[in-house]
């Protein structure tokens, strides 16, 4: 349960002029419904006694605000969420991904990398994920050093493995990793595939250029404007004919992009590039 | 007495599918005030529920998108497995974080989320469920001016929810799910 604490829409925009005037981080383009949110689990979470303290803590204490950042961005993800999205990049885009001598894919906004694991493991069963680099980006970097270690809860293997399943997968999804007490310590053979780095999409640029770019529930927590520049990003950072994948409630509309795109099939949010 | 509501927001669990349908099918035609449904699914259920309710009534049904324009004469439903927050130029916004109440969509999270933005503008119905989901957000928009109307009871068909938040709140309403209709239509509350 939630308790009932109010900070108000001013205290809000003080913070957000204190986080780019101090640390250069820019939230001003965030969905302001979610950030509140946001900001006020975490004050109840670390049992701020009211707003002053909280802004001495987040001014003062740059330990303070990295942890903030790791907590303001949602990191909740899986392996192979929404299993019949990873069927169709299985059948419908790593065939022609195949047909390149080079691969190289943009994970943006990846969190702990459940989800670049989970396309390594599709490369690998195609044979092609020797040829593969995938790029694993985040605001955070507490999350991506857990990505790199390829290490996740051995609790959660159960549902990996049957979304592993519906995904399309046929072997015995326990063979990539190896259990250690309440850890799963996925296959080095998947991490060196990988890199991972801090980027900002509020921020930086496109940094190289790519077949398949997924970025998967980012989206939904910006604005249009800051959408619309994002994505515009990833345009810049797509070769003709690859594939932008999104988050099942994410779409082109109003980015200004869309008429380069056509979506590959009706109901996956998976665009292809065509100019 | 004061003019009614400009937002509606109806949460429900465990037997309460049927009791919106019941409602629904109750509104006057004229009936255009805006009115979101929160209701708990499971993730795969892909039960066209937009369609299901578009059979039950005049106003237009939807599934959320995020930043969908609130308009009056729809019906909108919040997706599985996100949450659905509204902003300030009264749009939807969607959030993928973590569950709150073991739920996703929380009721909660959208009473407190509707509640910032429509204040005493709001009326918030919570139905028959088997979880508490709801009566810490009734309670939030309650303090902030919104009309409260509770499910009795004794007609919920899993009681447990409405009856957590009578232990948090004393709502405006308790009414029996045919008087809820009666209710909305009348326009006026309070």
């Amino acid at each position: 349960m939630e308790n009932v604490i109010h900070i108000d829409d001013p205290e809000i925009e003080v913070l957000l002029d204190d986080f780019i005037e101090i640390y250069g981080y820019d939230f001003s383009g965030y969905s302001k419904a979610s950030f509140k949110r946001r900001l006020q689990r975490l004050f109840i979470m670390d049992k701020m006694v009211n707003f002053a303290e909280f802004r001495y803590r987040l001014q003062n204490d740059r330990d303070y605000f990295n942890h903030a950042v790791s907590e303001i961005s949602v990191n909740v993800t899986e392996m192979f969420r929404d299993p019949v999205f990873f069927k169709t990049i299985r059948e419908k885009v790593v065939p022609v991904l195949a047909t390149y001598p080079l691969v190289r894919i943009w994970h943006a906004g990846c969190s702990s990398g459940e989800e670049v694991y989970s396309l390594a493991i599709i490369l690998k069963e195609a044979g092609i994920l020797n040829k593969s680099i995938l790029y694993g980006t985040d605001l955070n970097p507490n999350v991506l050093e857990k990505a790199a270690r390829g290490i996740f809860p051995m609790t959660a293997m159960q549902q990996y493995s049957r979304n592993y399943l519906l995904a399309g997968g046929r072997e015995d999804f326990s063979s990539y990793y190896s259990a250690n007490y309440n850890f799963a310590k996925f296959d080095e053979s998947l991490s060196q595939r990988m890199v991972y780095s801090t980027h900002n999409l509020v921020s930086d640029f496109s940094f190289n250029s790519f077949q398949l770019i997924f970025c998967r529930n980012v989206l939904i927590y910006f604005d249009k404007d800051l959408q619309s520049k994002v994505l515009s990003v990833f345009d810049k950072s797509l070769e003709r004919f690859g594939f932008l994948a999104l988050g099942s409630k994410e779409s082109l509309r109003f980015s200004g992009i869309e008429t380069m795109y056509e979506m590959l099939d009706g109901k996956e949010k998976i665009w292809r590039k065509f100019k | 007495m004061r003019a009614g509501p400009t937002f509606i927001v109806i949460g429900g669990s465990a037997g309460s599918l049927q009791v919106i349908l019941r409602i629904l099918t109750l509104l006057d035609h004229e009936f255009k005030t805006p009115i979101l449904i929160v209701l708990h699914r499971h993730v795969n259920a892909d039960s066209p529920l937009e369609e299901l309710l578009s059979f039950r009534t005049t106003l237009i049904s939807r599934e959320v998108e995020e930043k969908d324009r609130i308009t009056d004469g729809y019906i909108y439903i919040c997706p599985a497995d996100y949450h659905t927050l509204v902003e300030k130029d009264f749009s939807f916004s969607l959030d993928d974080s973590e569950k709150i109440n073991f739920s996703r969509p929380s009721i909660d999270v959208v009473f407190r989320s509707a509640a910032d933005i429509y204040r005493e503008k709001l009326l918030c119905v919570l139905l028959s469920g088997a979880n508490a989901d709801g009566a810490a957000g009734m309670k939030y928009a309650q303090e902030l001016g919104g009309v409260t109307v509770v499910q009795d009871p004794a007609d919920a068909q899993v009681p447990y929810m409405p009856q957590q938040a009578l232990k948090m709140l004393n709502p405006d309403y308790v009414l029996e799910s045919s008087r809820i209709a009666a209710l909305l239509n009348s326009k006026v509350v309070v």
